[in-house]
């Protein structure tokens, strides 16, 4: 019997690995072989899953609901994309810049928007990204403004990959930096600092009082995220080959957060769930018109409130703690 | 004088445009003040309230204020039923949860207005007293322009005066300050605050259906203009009538500045300035430090 507090030993026992998330890159692999014609289709979710998993680090781990979160994401795909009409065109050097570009200007906005609290924090959050689109709209000769950027190339990845028309180098392009990231994301939460996070999110005061630096921890958080949002910026460019103003846009930023919380927030695998439900379902039910995909997301977004309030990963709980009890009470018998 | 026209022209377009946002953003207000209700479908029940309006006026027939009454109380009833139904279910959830029923909520607003009336831009035909202008003898003002801005005025004077003269604006008063005390003391804050809320949306409502020509109906109202809605709140400081007045005010003569003096930056300056004042003033204008 340990001496460690259960805690403790909960905390250890998460850092392993489990066999289930071994599924969603046993699934990146079977849409590469099985699904070839889907790899453009897939490489999106990828680049989305990316995304979202950004904004779980500030919604689901510090606690910030924000609705600003595509300037990050826009600003590492302008980025991305004015290095390369400038004439740089090396994909990956290009993505990190994107990524740290857009984490920089995390740094400085979050020093803002993290001052207020409630409806002004998202407000401010909205006036960044609004803020970005004015400006991407006025240097518009710069910017490409409201018909994109275009005539952007990147140079063959490594030197042999070239980006082409069948998406498979940018399919696996993304999975690696997903994979990447993925690792980083589920070292931080589960290392003091990401702990450190969920405790800010459950009570800020208490985290101040037994002497965690509140405002700092939140501020790194919220660069941290700013700059994977870039990288996922980045790399919609580098796979688009074309830059709009809607990275930007506000609606980006409440889709990102619908998908997040269709998933489950808190869980870094609510990006893995939530992203491809969604966009699978509005290739599908969008198809014939477009704008009663607003009815949907109205109605996941009430339903995930009232019933499920963990999300797709929270029933999936539920199910696995409903049938254990069964399990147990059998053994019982 | 081509300068005094142009301020002139900024001063009456800001204030009228300043008239709409307050009408429709004060409720706002005092519900995020009363609760701490995260409610980003605010400006979705203005767009509804609007749309109300419209089918009286031009569909059914009915005269303009009448119609516009209507919609206003149409609007406000069912909000209370949503109140009632919806809300109620996240008051002791986090702010997540409030942000994304009230999204939510805006976004089935947005299908529907779409659905039942199609994506083009729509606006209400004022009736035939409020259109032409007034002649003061120095210069002309457009009537109907001059209606919006009374009617912001008015509305600032009779909330203001609701709240402090009224028992109603006292329990408000006294719940904004210190709910659990004003419960202690026997206000039911739960009744309260539907009705509050009621009222909230049947302004915002009104200023949807009023402003028609300033900031015209799309289905999309409650989201595009949503933004607006939150910096008139949040610089005006929560739980407060005069804030929002004074905000809404300053924003629409800003904007309406940016647009004319720099067309090329949009709104730009007027964000930046939102952004510093924040920066320098969390609690906004007339807000309490918590």
């Amino acid at each position: 019997m340990s001496i460690r507090a259960p805690a403790i030993d909960a905390l250890l026992k998460r850092r392993k690995l489990t066999a289930l998330e071994m599924l969603p890159w046993l699934l990146i692999v079977f849409v590469y072989f099985e699904m070839p014609t889907y790899l453009p289709f897939g490489n999106q979710i990828i680049v989305m899953i990316i995304f979202a998993l950004s904004l779980d680090l500030v919604v689901g781990y510090a606690g910030v609901v924000t609705l600003g979160h595509a300037a990050f994401f826009g600003a590492g795909a302008y980025i991305a994309g004015l290095i390369a009409v400038a004439g740089w065109n090396e994909p990956i050097s290009t993505l990190l810049l994107a990524g740290v570009g857009a984490a920089a200007l995390g740094a400085l906005t979050g020093a803002v928007i993290l001052r207020a609290t409630g409806l002004g924090l998202l407000m401010l959050g909205m006036v960044v990204g609004l803020i970005l689109t004015q400006l991407a709209n006025r240097f518009s000769w710069l910017t490409g403004g409201f018909d994109g950027l275009r005539g952007v190339n990147f140079d063959p990845l490594l030197g042999k990959f070239d980006f082409d028309i069948f998406g498979r180098t940018a399919y696996c392009y993304s999975a690696v930096v997903l994979l990447l990231i993925w690792i980083f994301a589920r070292l931080l939460i589960n290392a003091p600092f990401g702990q450190s996070l969920a405790g800010i999110r459950e009570n800020a005061d208490r985290m101040e009082a037994i002497g965690t630096p509140v405002w700092r921890r939140k501020l790194l958080a919220f660069t941290l995220s700013a700059g994977i949002a870039g990288l996922a910026g980045g790399l919609a460019t580098e796979s688009a080959g074309f830059v709009s103003l809607s990275v930007l846009s506000l609606e980006l930023s409440g889709a990102i957060l619908v998908m997040l919380v269709l998933g489950g927030v808190g869980r870094i695998y609510g990006a893995f769930v939530g992203v491809p439900l969604y966009m699978i379902a509005q290739d599908t039910i969008s198809k014939g018109d477009p704008v009663y995909w607003n009815f949907w997301i109205g109605a996941i977004l009430l339903l995930v409130v009232l019933f499920a309030k963990g999300g797709v990963l929270g029933i999936y709980d539920v199910v696995v703690r409903f049938s254990s009890r069964r399990a147990a009470t059998w053994g019982r018998g | 004088m081509a300068a005094l026209e142009t301020l002139l022209s900024i001063a009456f377009a800001g204030l009228a445009f300043g008239a709409v946002l307050y009408l429709v953003s004060v409720g706002l207000s005092i519900t995020m003040g009363l609760l701490g209700i995260a409610n980003l479908a605010h400006g979705a029940f203005a767009a509804i309230g609007g749309y109300l309006a419209f089918y009286f006026a031009n569909k059914a027939g009915v005269p303009y204020l009448l119609a516009i009454a209507c919609a206003a109380i149409l609007t406000g009833a069912g909000s209370f039923f949503l109140e009632r139904t919806l809300y109620a279910k996240v008051y002791d959830a986090g702010e997540l949860e409030q942000v994304l029923l009230s999204i939510g909520l805006v976004f089935i607003t947005t299908a529907g207005l779409h659905f039942a009336f199609g994506p083009v831009p729509t606006t209400i035909q004022p009736p035939s007293y409020l259109l032409g202008s007034i002649d003061t003898g120095w210069r002309t003002f457009p009537t109907y322009r001059v209606f919006l801005i009374a009617s912001g005025f008015a509305a600032f004077i009779i909330l203001w005066l609701g709240i402090e003269r009224t028992d109603l604006g006292a329990k408000i008063r006294a719940a904004v300050d210190n709910r659990h005390m004003a419960e202690a003391i026997g206000i039911n804050t739960a009744r309260l605050f539907s009705v509050v809320f009621a009222l909230g949306s049947a302004l915002a409502a009104l200023g949807g259906a009023l402003g028609t020509e300033v900031i015209s109906l799309t289905p999309g109202y409650g989201l595009e203009h949503l933004l607006y809605f939150l910096i008139v709140v949040s610089v005006g400081g929560l739980g407060s009538i005069k804030g929002p007045f004074f905000a809404a005010l300053l924003l629409g003569v800003g904007d309406a500045a940016c647009k004319i003096l720099v067309p090329e930056f949009g709104s730009f300056f007027i964000l930046v300035a939102v952004f510093l004042l924040i920066l320098a003033m969390p609690q906004g204008l007339f807000g309490r430090s918590q």
